[in-house]
């Protein structure tokens, strides 16, 4: 009996510890939600910032960050799907799929400031685009680009090999079969792991940091080539960069509060379509 | 057999593939072409100082020294808050908690590593830095400790994804021979299956490190920013990843100061490209079973 006491002791402790993330987690979401509402109205999310952030809204920073989310997907979700589709369908193993799967591996591991160096060096400076909505969107871009490749290799995988040797066997070539009898079954999985990748291109701040973001631009971009606002960068210079930061406090937890409900419903959405398919679909 | 259409699809996806290859080496050389010259002039060896004086009348110094330990203390701080968290989080979600428990946790971690690192930053200025002031009774919560709680927070799902997925992986037949031979339940999860799952473990911490390392808002935010060489985790530091952040937007394109900031990009690269690169070896190790 008392061995038996001592096992749940154990058990009872992991569990302490496990529900602890979540109760700061919660804790995080909770303050940020209570905090935020007040500040939430529609002047607030369609108006123009005054006094450099300080009273308005936010409106420029929501429509910079839809721009450059955007922008990024545009580029990352045909390449990745189109590097996905090669992996799972047509490699064999050799010296490119290595040298492809170590690339990817290395890209995921670049850390974000890095990315916005990098995109400083190449589209700001060395192709000229300036600061700028091109800029950010390419750099977002190539960061969102492994997230995108990985989960979409994942679905097409899981689509059983009978389907593609049903095709073949009928006389279809190698991309009718890959286009008619295996993508439709694998693309659910792929738009799913693009609103991770979106999820994530919609919060991250270092890479704009570098190569977008505008401190405060009350106005809407009207090219590719202009700067504009981002959310997670208009809440970085609230908080930090403000004179006033404790007077502008509402502000600030009002700005996270949009960009936590916008990242949080794109994760959401996309962890419920998967599991949602994951069931869905049994062979 | 094959037709035109065929092949051209296939050079369209061999190129789109080889992107990945081709982003990776415009990285290096990119990131190498911009720090180039300063191996000359002012010199390689002045990265090695221990002071880092960007900007000053008299003379200017760029050591990335205290950049580092920065770094290093912060990221060892935040591993060994997010070791115990995030692999006795793991064990219960794989082995200890009931299936709806499960059902519900998953998805909330997944939330936790969605949630932007600039929303953890603000909740750590606003929230946790004061309560680590009242805690110790400093002058300021903005300190190195405070930086790395936050980032123990952020790497925690990556950490509990990864291990759990080895601990899944784990044979059915370990399980079932232990319980056989009369080992408790507990003895089976510490004494078989995570000894078993242990290279995906050691991978999921080492790829956990290697988001602590890279991680930028957070710690800007709330680590206070001060370069000084020191190993106490209640004084201001700043890391490297910050000094980029910070710095980048002032500096003259082109001054010996912008290029010694890529030089540290250029370190941190290596560092987190050498421990993904070890993760991989020790994932592969539990994919191969």
């Amino acid at each position: 009996m008392k061995f038996l006491n001592k096992e749940s002791l154990i058990v009872n402790l992991v569990r302490v510890v496990t529900y602890f993330i979540v109760v700061v987690v919660g804790y995080l979401l909770l303050d940020i939600i209570v905090k935020g509402l007040p500040t939430i109205s529609w002047d607030f999310l369609s108006g123009m910032p005054r006094k450099s952030g300080a009273e308005g809204g936010i409106y420029p920073a929501i429509v910079g960050t839809l721009y450059l989310v955007l922008g990024a997907v545009a580029v990352a979700l045909p390449l990745g799907m189109a590097t996905a589709i090669y992996l799972s369908e047509y490699a064999m193993q050799g010296k490119l799929n290595q040298g492809i799967r170590l690339a990817i591996i290395t890209l995921a591991g670049v850390p974000s400031i890095v990315f916005g160096l990098f995109g400083l060096g190449l589209f700001v400076l060395f192709f000229g685009f300036g600061a700028s909505i091109l800029s950010g969107s390419l750099t977002l871009s190539f960061m969102i680009l492994p997230t995108i490749i990985v989960s979409s290799e994942e679905s097409l995988r899981a689509v059983p090999m009978g389907l593609r040797e049903a095709s073949l066997a009928l006389g279809a070539t190698k991309w009718q079969t890959v286009y008619k009898s295996v993508l439709p079954f694998a693309l659910p999985g792929m738009f799913t792991g693009s609103i991770l990748g979106i999820g994530r291109a919609a919060g991250e701040t270092a890479p704009i940091l570098l190569t977008v973001a505008a401190f405060f631009l009350p106005r809407l971009p009207s090219s590719i080539f202009d700067q504009v606002m981002a959310l997670p960068y208009h809440l970085y210079v609230l908080a930090t960069q403000h004179p006033d930061t404790e007077k502008v406090l509402p502000m600030q937890y009002g700005t996270a509060l949009v960009l936590i409900v916008i990242v949080v419903f794109l994760n959401l959405t996309a962890i419920l379509l998967r599991n949602h398919f994951r069931k869905k679909i049994q062979w | 057999m094959n037709t035109w259409q065929d092949k051209a699809i296939h050079t369209i996806l061999v190129g789109a593939a080889s992107t990945s290859i081709l982003i990776v080496l415009l990285i290096f050389f990119f990131l190498g072409k911009e720090a180039f010259s300063f191996i000359w002039d002012p010199g390689f060896g002045h990265l090695f100082h221990t002071k880092w004086i960007p900007v000053s009348f008299k003379e200017e110094i760029f050591g990335i020294v205290p950049l580092i330990t920065g770094s290093l203390l912060v990221t060892g701080l935040a591993v060994v808050i997010m070791v115990p968290f995030g692999v006795l989080g793991a064990i219960y979600i794989a082995e200890m908690g009931t299936l709806s428990e499960r059902n519900f946790l998953k998805p909330f971690i997944e939330i936790l590593a969605g949630i932007p690192s600039v929303v953890i930053g603000f909740f750590g200025l606003v929230v946790l830095s004061p309560i680590i002031k009242e805690i110790f009774n400093l002058n300021t919560g903005l300190t190195g400790l405070t930086g790395a709680i936050l980032l123990a927070f952020m790497a925690i799902p990556t950490v509990i994804t990864v291990s759990e997925d080895a601990i899944q992986s784990v044979p059915r037949a370990y399980r079932e021979a232990s319980l056989a031979l009369g080992a408790s339940k507990l003895q089976t999860i510490f004494r078989v299956i995570v000894p078993a799952a242990l290279p995906g473990i050691i991978a999921a911490i080492m790829l956990g490190t290697g988001r602590v390392i890279g991680e930028t808002m957070a710690v800007l935010m709330v680590t206070g920013n001060a370069a000084k060489l020191t190993i106490n985790p209640f004084d201001s530091v700043r890391t490297m990843t910050a000094t980029i952040a910070a710095e980048m937007g002032e500096v003259a394109f082109g001054s010996h100061h912008y290029q010694a900031l890529f030089w540290v990009g250029i370190f941190l690269l290596i560092m987190t490209f050498g421990l993904n690169v070890v993760a991989q070896k020790f994932l592969k190790k539990y994919q191969m079973r």
